[in-house]
């Protein structure tokens, strides 16, 4: 039952991927890009990754597709027809797929308990995380204590990116008229 | 009985072919497209299917979300979700600064199609 | 869209929630699924959801600019903090053994003081970029 919920998942998100390619409407593209981070927080739910479905619905159909709207409404424009033909693009899509593909032949089927990735770590934070950290909640108990650093350089990371957008997007919008006179003047000048 | 065999891989392997479709098709958007707002939305769309990538391997059928109750023996691998965690604010934080790029591109060359902006560069 | 009844209405029932949940999901990050960057996205969409309904001078009533502004870097302090008060008491940086009377509570301490750290700068990184953006297009 949960393979079949699995694959019609699968199968929707595809589809939607299909839909994102072709729509030219920027704004449809955008609805379309957060209908597939729900349908993404759905699959994640099924395999029993809940906390990182919280985290992709919230900030991949939330706050994503509010930064998207937010810079289509100070960009404002639709997708021109492409110029050129996209056949050399599809040759190399298609040809890193076949790659990739070929790359996953040899993995272990599906949802194997002896697959190797369960072997090495994992079973010690399973074992321990109750007893040292009294925290039930594994996935907590390693981001915030087993991998600390690691979520000391994500916060930082997110911390860059605010200070980023905040130096390019402060101050005043300057007008395509002010700019132009702006350079025409220290043209001028020199 | 060659197709059976080939088409209960395939079935088996399935989160793996529909994964890689994403990819590819990310990959496509970003090459292919030439509006900026589009290529980080393919961008986007790229890294969601890592986040699959990743988790996929760490399921087991039959187990439950890693959080520890005494009803349940058998739990999910843990560790993908914590590295997935990161990567999926890190792609926010990267997808903001690159709409706010766009967002000046817009206001200092009046376009964010890469064609009319090659175009522009060639004629300063 | 403050003119819209239907809107005005939803959203001043939703919003205490919206914030309500926010801080459950923080809370309960421990105990089942949550912690300090979904608590922080929800309440940054509170924010916003508020911006986007009421206007943005009103969310910059209940949000500050300034104040929001100020919050971006408090929550990488808090969280390095939580590492260096590891190093003041005499192990290594980020080890949360000696932070209370035993090591499992220490740990537990530790866990829950980062998690504040990453809520403060996630939840005020987010309005702070949507405040950007806005206020770029007036």
């Amino acid at each position: 039952m949960e393979a079949l919920i699995n694959m019609a998942l699968l199968t929707l998100l595809a589809v939607v991927t299909v839909g994102i390619a072709r729509q030219r409407n920027l704004f449809g593209a955008i609805i379309l890009a957060g209908i597939y981070s729900f349908l993404m927080a759905s699959l994640l739910v099924v395999l029993d990754a809940v906390d990182v479905a919280m985290t992709e619905a919230s900030v991949g159909a939330g706050v994503s597709t509010v930064f998207l709207l937010a810079a289509l409404h100070l960009a404002r424009s639709m997708e021109q027809k492409p110029h050129h033909s996209p056949v050399l693009p599809m040759v190399v899509a298609v040809g890193v797929g076949a790659a990739l593909f070929w790359g996953t032949v040899g993995l272990a089927p599906f949802g194997t308990p002896d697959n190797v990735i369960h072997k090495h770590v994992a079973p010690k934070y399973l074992a321990d995380s109750l007893k040292e950290t009294m925290v039930p909640n594994v996935v907590t108990s390693t981001l915030a204590d087993y991998r600390g650093y690691d979520t000391l350089g994500e916060t930082t990371v997110i911390f860059t990116a605010g200070v980023g957008v905040m130096l390019l997007l402060k101050g005043r919008r300057r007008r395509k008229a002010e700019a132009q006179s702006a350079k025409a003047r220290s043209e001028a000048a020199q | 009985m060659q197709i059976p065999a080939a088409i209960q891989r395939i079935a088996e392997h399935y989160n793996y072919v529909v994964t890689i479709f994403l990819m590819v098709a990310g990959l496509y958007i970003v090459i292919a497209r030439g509006n900026m707002i589009k290529k980080l939305i393919g961008l986007s769309l790229f890294q969601t299917s890592v986040y699959l990538l990743y988790i996929s391997p760490g399921k087991i059928i039959g187990g439950t979300a890693p959080i520890l109750d005494p009803a349940f023996k058998v739990y999910s691998n843990p560790l993908p979700h914590v590295l997935i965690l990161t990567a999926i604010v890190v792609g926010v934080a990267t997808l903001a600064l690159g709409l706010a790029l766009v967002a000046r591109i817009q206001e200092a060359y009046g376009t964010i199609e890469e064609d009319e902006l090659f175009g522009q560069e060639g004629d300063q | 869209m403050k003119r819209d009844l239907i809107l005005r209405v939803i959203a001043k029932l939703t919003l205490p929630f919206m914030l309500l949940f926010a801080l459950y999901v923080q809370f309960h990050g421990e105990l089942g699924p949550g912690g300090g960057f979904q608590a922080g996205v929800i309440a940054a969409g509170m924010v916003i959801l508020h911006a986007l309904i009421f206007g943005i001078r009103e969310a910059k009533r209940i949000a500050p600019q300034a104040l929001v502004e100020r919050l971006v870097p408090l929550g990488v302090l808090i969280y390095a903090g939580t590492g260096i008060v590891g190093l003041l008491t005499g192990v290594n940086f980020l080890d949360y053994s000696r932070l209370g009377p035993d090591s499992p509570h220490g740990h537990e301490y530790g866990i829950f003081a980062v998690e504040v750290g990453v809520l403060v700068t996630v939840s005020s990184t987010m309005i702070a970029i949507f405040y950007a953006f806005v206020e770029r297009g007036r």
